[in-house]
């Protein structure tokens, strides 16, 4: 699936978007979070306060409790300050 | 309902869709501006999620639309480089009577400043960074009250 990042979640990480394929185990947003965390430096530090970290599914806002399964797009970023 | 990096001309988007009617009896517009800070800000460079704005945008504009009897409605949000002085955003909302246009038009602001896919970055006149802005708890209450 594809994962987009914005923001300073964009600028830890060092990428804007790029292909993932999560493990079995990985059914939650939650459970990404955990996964992706592990896959290097940046992530670790984009992730590090989860709580403030905002997450859609197919570009609809989600809970991080909220089920993956076949969703194509998911995105992380921090708390949206348009308008 | 239009997500752009150009500027836009509210009296355009007000005529836009005013023009030719004789029904309405209210046209309230809202235009965000870019504050300078006290004359420290150099610019505002706002990111966006391609595809979830207008997604969202248009999901909060039909959301309004049950809510409140409305004629027409116009968003338009600018992405990109914005310098002190220019819009950001505007609203414009057309009814009957003033209540719900003036309503209309505040609830779209209070989700638009909640729930819509930006993110400002502030570029101070000094030469460093001013970095990201962070959302708001007012704002985030501001969108509350609007839950019935």
């Amino acid at each position: 699936m594809k994962a987009l990042y914005f923001a300073w979640v964009r600028e830890r990480i060092g990428k804007a978007e790029e292909e993932i394929t999560p493990p079995q185990g990985v059914k939650t947003v939650a459970d990404l979070i955990g996964w992706l965390s592990g896959q290097g430096e940046g992530y670790a530090l984009a992730f590090e306060n989860n709580k403030t970290i905002r997450a859609a599914l197919d570009r609809a806002h989600v809970k991080h409790d909220a089920a993956i399964e076949n969703a194509r797009e998911i995105a992380f970023f921090p708390p949206m300050t348009g308008g | 309902m239009r997500v752009q990096a150009e500027t836009f001309d509210t009296a355009a988007e007000t005529l836009a869709l005013t023009e030719g009617r004789t029904d309405l009896g209210a046209v309230v517009t809202f235009t965000g501006l870019c504050r300078d800070e006290g004359g420290v800000l150099a610019s505002l460079e706002i990111e966006h999620y391609p595809g979830m704005a207008e997604e969202e945008i248009g999901r909060v504009v039909e959301e309004a639309k049950q809510r409140w009897p409305l004629a027409g409605v116009t968003v338009v949000h600018r992405f990109g480089l914005i310098k002190p002085g220019e819009p950001i955003v505007l609203v414009v909302t057309a009814s009957l009577h003033r209540t719900e246009a003036f309503e209309a038009a505040s609830f779209l602001m209070d989700f638009l400043k909640t729930k819509a896919p930006f993110w400002k970055k502030q570029h101070l006149s000094e030469a460093s960074s001013g970095g990201w802005v962070g959302a708001k708890q007012a704002d985030d209450a501001a969108a509350e009250r609007w839950k019935a």
